[in-house]
């Protein structure tokens, strides 16, 4: 019997690629303007689509007229979505769809349809759970240990409110797809976060045998954990292609509706109640939250987030609103979950006062990671130079007054099932395939990065082959788990392949199979380039039969190629100016664990990003919902404000490299570092003027209101 | 016409136009007033020869080259491009003016192509990304944003390297401070911004011959 292949990962210092900063493979086509997305899909006979959409939060169609619509010239499909008795539920639902010759002309037909609504009673903030009446619904109570007995035997207690309101995902390519249905064939062209899924989602809507939908997206505008299903426009798409004979229908969603009904994440608002000893060490902890998600109500974050504090009580109250609904957004709960915690605990660090990075040390032991936060906050603290800037709640003067904050965060990861096909041909030409796709993390560069590890080739030897149904299927890119399963199929499948090929050779080079090594373009004996052949003459042996080698990634058994589960810390140094209300970063710093490292550049990338996301989030980004008219009052990107070049200041990241951390495998670490910097925001400001500004995002209207509190 | 932080666009509504007389103009056109696009351009008192409302034939001159089209005189020099062309590396985001993924360069001035009309851009010299690689060499600006790694999904990518060639064609030597000032009309969702200040320091002194000024 062959001994089962290692696929386990070179050490350490074996790696001539893996773990070395690696410029992206596809950097030039998207810096170049030629990377084509869905929505940059042009032909001939192309159609283009359009929504019409609910002005109102809450209304029953009681009549729609499509007959002006249809007259329109160039104008080949009008379908109602709404028909006379459906209830719409939230402003921006669909109501009809047209395909024209021109966009221009699709929007001019949406105008031309009549429909009469009977406007209900609505309700669209979740703010203030007072109002929210018989649309809030409370969870049971959660009781642990004895908190009333905590809280009575507590030397320090603090209760505050705090808030963090739903935000969109605001992918700059909107959703949407480009789509024929011709005949009993789909030929699917999205913008999605799951290539090898969205098929079988959309055929299960058409009624289509799913092996009938063909897919094929190779670059994909934002995502964030907004794009995984087909969607009500995707198989909408289809049916106005299908009306219009089969031609194409693009149909992506304008801005406003982007923001409306493309997703968000869900808000959570608290009264919090937590306890120490004089000493720091926390004791109880009491919640009532709630949260709006839409009309469905919205998830629970896990509160207390990282700190499992013995005594708790919880209560939380999911609001249903008649709003667009929420979809996983970059770390679900987590942003929430540590915003409402990590303030919770600064405030209490501050009562003490005690230094919170001191206090959240003392604290670690009921963290899940002790060593590995305590290490991170140290570096952290290094990095930012928390010894020498940071000073008590409060202390500065001046009117410009700087504070310095943290926060710390955890996820999980893994690997998710995938499959990988290798194949090597006999003129020496390499293919690497598999349905993943590549969000802008990266995944490109680090599939081929392992392929070019394996196979001792340059990375330009690969061809890789993504984003088509036709290869093997990868899962959707959601929960951080894409690079460890794409990885570890890649390696797995390059291993074999890599086999077959010493099988092939052995003979030439008088040396058993498992006696060979691929080293820097060649086939050799190990340790003896004197017996070797290059890449392109061992291919030849192959005579006229490639190699095609499949490798597969399992979820729950990864095979040590992967793993989850990671801590990090962010911290953050601003400026207040206490006149204008302004918050400025200065400065931001995030440690991350991140597992075997495969590429440090696009990681890199990554976690600059999750700070700059954070810092939008705390600054910025807020759905502001009017109840008057139950409509988003800012459904566009001049009013629903994203940070610019300007406004994020410095950000240092670290790497938590170390072998105890690179012996777990690859762990993503997209949604790990989007969590913390946002609540690290929140408590430097709390920090530099003295007082908690109890709901972002940090506005000047609400610290200017909250320094007024303070003044009082 | 939208241009971006031009110092020489005119600042005040002229042409005679009340603020009411202009109101009840565009009455029937409510979108005008809701997109915050209040440039003189669009005030404008109706020419003599009015175009359209029906497809009229536009020429644009792209990258030196002339395009003829038969467009409606609504459509704007975004959709005329990845519409009507396969101009395709400008990106439609917001539409309005806010974010510059459909940044071009028209007359050496950068400007926003959602908010230009396609038969206001007619006679001009119009330079998409697609323009930017010479004989299949990355344009410094673009080689830059792949050494400093300024993109992730890549769909602001496009604009931001024009709005950056742009910025550079009228300061060739900036600081950093400078380059934060000049970009800041460009917006990236996931985060982009630290690769892009880098890439654009390295491309400045690229293009001036890979000497500091």
């Amino acid at each position: 019997m062959p001994e089962a292949p290692n696929y386990s990962w070179p050490p350490m210092d074996k790696r001539r690629v893996l773990g070395k900063a690696t410029k992206r493979v596809d950097g030039p086509n998207k810096a170049s303007g030629r990377a084509k997305y869905s929505s940059d899909f042009t032909q001939k006979d192309l159609l283009h689509g359009a929504l019409l959409t609910s002005p109102h939060a809450h209304a029953k169609v009681t009549s729609i007229d499509t007959s002006e619509a249809e007259k329109l010239p160039g104008v080949t499909a009008v379908r109602v979505i709404a028909s006379p008795g459906t209830e719409l539920m939230w402003v921006g639902q669909e109501v009809a769809s047209v395909a024209a010759e021109t966009e221009e002309t699709a929007r001019d037909a949406t105008r031309k349809i009549k429909v009469q609504y009977e406007v209900l009673p609505h309700m669209v903030r979740e703010d203030d759970l007072k109002k929210a009446g018989v649309r809030a619904k409370a969870a049971g109570e959660q009781v642990k240990g004895d908190p009333d007995k905590a809280f009575q035997e507590a030397d320090a207690v603090v209760e505050g409110h705090y808030g963090i309101p739903v935000i969109t995902h605001c992918c700059l390519e909107p959703h949407g797809n480009v789509l024929e249905w011709k005949g009993d064939h789909v030929n699917l062209y999205p913008s999605t976060q799951n290539v090898s899924g969205i098929g079988g989602d959309l055929s299960q809507n058409l009624k289509v045998p799913a092996s009938n939908v063909h897919t094929n997206m190779q670059y994909i505008g934002g995502g964030f954990g907004s794009k995984f299903a087909a969607d009500l426009w995707g198989a909408e798409a289809a049916r106005l292609s299908k009306a219009s004979g089969g031609r194409p229908v693009k149909l992506f969603l304008e801005r406003s509706t982007e923001l409306l009904i493309a997703g968000n994440r869900p808000s959570a608002f608290a009264n919090i109640k937590v306890a120490a000893k004089k000493d720091g060490t926390i004791t109880a902890w009491q919640s009532e939250s709630w949260a709006t998600g839409g009309i469905g109500g919205g998830g629970s974050p896990p509160i207390p987030y990282v700190f499992d504090i013995p005594n708790q009580r919880k209560n939380h109250s999911a609001v249903s609103t008649n709003c667009g609904g929420a979809r996983a957004w970059r770390a679900p709960n987590h942003q929430q979950a540590c915003y409402l915690t990590s303030s919770a605990l600064e405030d209490l660090a501050a009562k003490l006062n005690m230094d919170p990075a001191e206090f959240f040390d003392k604290n670690l032991g009921l963290t899940p990671r002790a060593e590995v936060y305590r290490a991170q906050i140290k570096k952290g603290a290094e990095l930012i130079d928390w010894q020498k800037l940071w000073h008590p709640r409060g202390q500065g003067s001046g009117t410009v007054r700087r504070g310095l904050g943290l926060a710390i965060s955890t996820w999980g990861g893994g690997g998710h099932n995938s499959q990988c096909r290798t194949n090597i041909h006999p003129d020496g030409t390499v293919e690497v395939e598999l349905c993943s796709q590549d969000l802008g993390t990266g995944t490109r560069t680090v599939i081929t990065m392992v392929a070019a590890e394996t196979l001792g080739l340059p990375l330009g030897a690969i061809t890789l082959k993504i984003g088509d149904s036709s290869l093997p299927p990868s899962g959707a890119s959601g929960g951080s788990t894409t690079v460890g399963g794409v990885s570890s199929s890649t390696r797995k499948s390059t291993v074999n392949a890599l086999a077959k090929l010493f099988d092939a050779v052995a003979p030439s080079l008088g040396g058993a199979a498992d006696q060979l090594e691929a080293v820097d373009g060649r086939i050799q004996v190990k340790g003896d380039p004197s017996k070797s052949l290059t890449w392109k003459a061992a291919c030849q042996k192959l005579g006229v039969n490639k190699i095609s080698e499949m490798g597969e990634n399992n979820q729950r058994n990864p095979g040590g190629l992967n793993s989850s589960g990671v801590g990090g810390v962010q911290m953050a140094d601003v400026s207040v100016d206490t006149e204008t209300g302004m918050v400025k970063i200065n400065k931001a710093v995030a440690v991350q664990d991140v597992g075997l490292l495969i590429n440090p550049k696009t990681a890199e990338s990554q976690i600059h990003g999750g700070c700059i996301m954070g810092i939008c989030a705390a600054l910025m980004e807020e759905r502001i919902m009017d109840q008057q008219t139950g409509r988003m009052l800012n459904p566009d990107m001049e009013f629903y404000k994203l940070a610019g070049i300007g406004d994020v200041g410095d950000i240092i990241v670290h790497l938590d490299i170390t072998p105890e951390h690179d012996k777990r495998g690859v762990i993503g670490l997209g949604e790990p570092a989007a969590i913390a910097l946002i609540t690290a925001i929140g408590n430097a400001t709390a920090n530099a003027i003295g007082v908690r500004v109890p709901e972002i995002p940090l506005t000047p209207d609400r610290v200017l209101a909250a320094l007024e509190r303070r003044n009082a | 016409m939208s241009s971006k932080k031009d110092p020489d666009a005119p600042k005040k509504r002229g042409n005679g136009f009340s603020r009411r007389g202009f109101i009840r103009g565009v009455g029937i056109s409510t979108g005008a007033l809701g997109s915050g696009i209040l440039e003189t351009a669009a005030l404008a008192a109706p020419a003599g020869n009015v175009a359209g409302p029906g497809a009229v034939p536009v020429t644009l001159k792209i990258n030196g080259k002339p395009y003829n089209l038969n467009i409606e005189p609504r459509v704007t020099l975004i959709d005329a491009l990845r519409n009507h062309l396969d101009f395709t590396g400008a990106k439609k985001v917001c539409d309005r003016a806010t974010c510059g993924a459909c940044t071009v360069i028209m007359d050496g001035k950068v400007v926003y192509s959602c908010t230009t009309l396609a038969i206001e851009a007619q006679g001009k010299d119009i330079q998409t990304i697609e323009g930017f690689s010479q004989n299949g060499k990355l344009h410094p600006v673009s080689a830059a944003f792949v050494n400093h790694d300024a993109q992730q999904c890549g769909y602001c990518t496009p604009g931001f390297v024009v709005a950056v060639k742009g910025f550079l064609d009228k300061h060739p030597n900036p600081t950093e401070q400078e380059v934060e000032a000049g970009l800041g009309g460009n917006l990236c969702r996931c985060g982009t911004y630290m690769g892009v200040r880098k890439a654009a320091l390295e491309a400045a002194k690229e293009m001036r011959g890979g000497h500091n000024a």
